[in-house]
């Protein structure tokens, strides 16, 4: 029997995805485990396999769109099962139940070998326009100008440019007569329309931006009001003059994601912060005969040998790799290092699994993959999510010290900032030595002061011991 | 500035680069003492020496994989076809060998090698001889394909693409050696990936390659005398294609015409069209026309050569459709 499939969880935190590649095609067979589409989530592009076993009949959402979790994204069922009722019904109440009851009709409609898409009867009201049919036009033909077509509910027959100047004059598509191919209503005949002029004749042709470019004034603003509407204009994007003193730059959707989840736990979560500088001598020292060892077989960076440390101190402190669940504290038996990537428009936090059994080689390779993977967006679901606490770096950017915002459900996160040449009081004498601050920021639910504080003493006892990393 | 012809430039951008680089060398059918099928070598085995100017047999497939082979061990060969017709017979060397070495040997080998030579139809030569076959090329990663249309073009181009660390397929219009140009003295270069605007307008965009860009020009000053101003857009290598001058240009007029020598099915404009219509679509105010020639092989009668190859009125006519002025 046919149902609708629903935009699945792909994400702990996704709450709406972006289907950005369609794998499967209407009328493929799909088995449990196949992959039907690739989808963008807050964080990464993941898999969307199906679960069911059948024969995928009907596409409800184009690539590209913007789908809510749970909302109808195809139809699967047998070949040739009529799927009229449940396209209307998928369609007719978007977002709700996810496998909402199946209405099928009895009767099998004969399957054709052609591409399926042809074959699925449109439905009711005005179902997304996936399959839309195309222009029959042969590009090279002469195209006749017939009347438009008499049906005055229909779709309004624009090219792309004069509905996007419609909008920007102000003009309402549906009383303009257009003069292209099929009736279809192009430049000339919106700017016809707004300058109350008849349409140009076969010689002379408007240049195409000086008249846009007009002051829409005398005309009523009720008009605005009825005007057809693109559903994306570039011209729109363009500042209106006089209007020039900021622009809105829409937000992607890991943009959304990062401002609703760190307004979440910035607000939700009481924060507070420790801070110490540790002696970064001996690390700096340990790190450079690492790297001496290593040659061109790889680099250790500082922070690499910071997330080893992590690790080995939240084994030391178990009470710190935890999360508050409400009613229990859950304190997690392994350590799962997450590791903030800086990426364009926004961060994501790889994690390092099981980071206090790894080498300080193996780390630093699998956060320079992480890393290189995190900027093409190229990471996986499970890589993204599981870590039980955070490091955050800046001091490569020459940061001293700052605090950051708990990454839930973690009870810690350690904010690093860079190793300084400083002067230090080293057996009742000023010399020079090298610093580093760290802050810990802690859940306080999970974490109390002295608790925070013990973890932070094991940190840095193995950082200023560097050697104890290896054992 | 000297104004030159499109032989005379090729012949310098290669004399220059010899000067410059002894491990650049020419090898070809004809190329030192008969000073190339086109001329294009004048003079230069006299200057370089049969060591750097090799006649090579009739053998494509031999010589085109010897270039690629000395490309291996350090050496820039520029590979000349007598027309890209006969790289048929070599294009396993070209496609399998050149595009493929730097990625089968994880970037050990680079392949600095240039194939260059005429392409397009000629003159009643016949369906053999008279093919555009840019869109083979265009279709290969690992190649570039460079198509330069004005003599500064095609020097300029050249020089790049001889300096260029990976296979360079270069292919210069057969009709187009007696044209003459403006050409910038001394060692100019034109980056590989970078179009250019050949003439400005507001109305509608022509996007034009190699001799197409002279049959849009014309078309142009003709269509002008209407009233219509068209801006035509020389992208002057398919692969890396200078995708953001197109989508710039139409963005403007909202209308594009894309003219190509070669046949229509899977040509080089049917990639053309979907950037456009991938990056454009709100700006569009008429479908994207494209102007190829017959989806036939070249006849041999003149009069039908010329009906199957895009000509001005073509180019008028569907600029027409474009702006809706024919019904």
């Amino acid at each position: 029997m046919a149902q609708i499939l629903g935009l699945p969880k792909l994400s702990p935190t996704m709450e709406e995805g972006v289907l950005v590649k369609w794998t499967k095609k209407e009328g493929d067979k799909v088995a449990p485990g196949d992959l039907i589409a690739e989808v963008e989530t807050d964080k990464a592009n993941m898999d969307f396999n199906v679960e069911d076993e059948g024969v995928l009949l009907k596409l409800l959402v184009a690539e590209g769109a913007t789908v809510k979790l749970g909302a109808p994204v195809a139809i699967i069922g047998k070949a040739g099962e009529d799927v009229t009722a449940l396209v209307a019904q998928a369609t007719g109440k978007p977002a709700t139940a996810p496998k909402a009851e199946p209405k099928v009709e009895p009767k099998a409609e004969p399957k054709m070998d052609a591409p399926a898409a042809a074959a699925a009867p449109p439905a009711q009201n005005d179902a997304p326009a996936y399959n839309e049919a195309p222009n029959n036009s042969p590009p090279n033909n002469v195209v006749a100008n017939k009347p438009p077509p008499a049906n005055p509910g229909a779709k309004v027959l624009a090219s792309p440019l004069a509905k996007s100047l419609a909008v920007e004059l102000g003009v309402d598509l549906r009383t303009v007569t257009g003069s292209g191919p099929g009736g279809r209503i192009v430049e000339r005949d919106v700017k016809a329309a707004r300058g109350g002029a008849p349409a140009p004749a076969a010689d002379v042709v408007p240049a195409a931006d000086s008249e846009a470019e007009a002051p829409a004034a005398d005309d009523g603003a009720d008009t605005k009001s009825t005007m057809v509407l693109t559903t994306r204009s570039a011209r729109q994007l363009v500042p209106d003059a006089g209007a020039g003193d900021y622009e809105d730059l829409p937000a992607s959707n890991m943009r959304k994601r990062i401002a609703q989840r760190l307004t979440e736990a910035k607000r939700d979560i009481p924060h507070f912060y420790l801070q110490r500088p540790i002696d970064a001598a001996p690390l700096m020292g340990f790190r450079a005969r690492l790297n001496e060892l290593l040659g061109d077989r790889g680099k250790v960076s500082v922070n690499d040998l910071v997330i080893k440390a992590v690790a080995l101190a939240l084994r030391r402190v178990p009470e710190c790799n935890a999360s508050w669940e409400g009613d229990a504290i859950r304190r997690y038996h392994r350590v799962h290092v997450g590791v903030a990537v800086a990426i364009e428009d926004g961060l994501v936090t790889p994690v390092v699994r099981d980071a206090d059994q790894k080498g300080i080689g193996a780390i630093a390779a699998e956060v320079r993959d992480l890393a290189d993977r995190a900027k093409k967006r190229g990471l996986k679901g499970h890589e993204i999510t599981g870590s039980t606490f955070t490091v955050s770096n800046l001091g490569m950017f020459g940061i001293e010290r700052f605090t950051a915002i708990l990454n839930p459900p973690e009870a810690g996160i350690l904010a690093v900032g860079a190793v300084l040449d400083t002067p230090v009081v080293a057996g009742g004498q000023v010399v020079a030595g090298k610093r580093m601050t760290v802050s810990m920021s802690c859940d306080h639910r999970v974490i109390d002061g002295a608790t925070g504080a013990r973890w932070l003493i094991a940190f840095a006892d193995l950082l200023e011991k560097p050697e104890s990393l290896a054992l | 500035m000297a104004v030159i012809s499109y032989r005379e430039a090729l012949n310098q951008a290669m004399r220059e680069e010899m000067e410059r680089d002894a491990n650049v060398f020419v090898m070809g059918e004809e190329v030192g003492h008969y000073n190339g099928a086109y001329k294009v070598t004048q003079g230069m085995l006299q200057r370089f020496s049969e060591r750097r100017i090799i006649d090579a047999p009739i053998a494509e497939m031999g010589f085109a994989g010897i270039g690629v082979g000395a490309a291996m061990v350090g050496l820039r060969p520029i590979i000349e076809f007598m027309t890209f017709n006969f790289s048929l017979v070599a294009i396993d060397q070209i496609v399998n060998n050149a595009a493929k070495i730097y990625q089968m040997s994880a970037g050990q080998f680079h392949i600095p090698i240039v194939f260059r030579g005429p392409g397009g139809p000629a003159v009643q030569v016949g369906s053999q001889h008279s093919q555009s076959l840019e869109s083979f090329y265009a279709h290969v990663p690992g190649l570039k394909v460079v198509m330069p249309s004005t003599a500064a073009d095609a020097k300029g181009l050249l020089k790049t693409a001889i300096r260029d660390d990976n296979p360079v397929v270069f292919i210069e219009g057969e009709t187009l050696y007696n044209s003459t140009w403006e050409v910038p003295d001394g060692d100019v270069l034109i980056p590989i990936g970078k179009g250019d605007i050949k003439r400005a307008g507001s109305d509608i965009t022509l996007v034009a390659w190699s001799k197409m860009v002279w049959t849009c020009l014309d078309a142009a000053k003709e269509l002008a005398k209407d009233g219509i101003e068209c801006e035509v857009v020389d992208p002057r290598t398919l692969r890396p294609l200078d995708v953001d001058l197109i989508v710039e240009s139409v963005t403007k007029t909202g209308r594009c015409v894309i003219v190509e020598i070669g046949w229509p099915v899977a040509g080089f404009g049917a990639e053309v069209a979907y950037q456009v219509q991938k990056h454009c679509l709100d700006a569009l105010d008429a479908p994207i026309e494209r102007v190829t020639s017959e989806d036939v092989p070249m006849p041999y009668a003149k009069n039908l050569e010329d009906e199957v190859q895009p000509q001005v009125h073509d180019v008028v006519a569907a600029v027409k459709r474009a702006l809706y002025l024919e019904a």
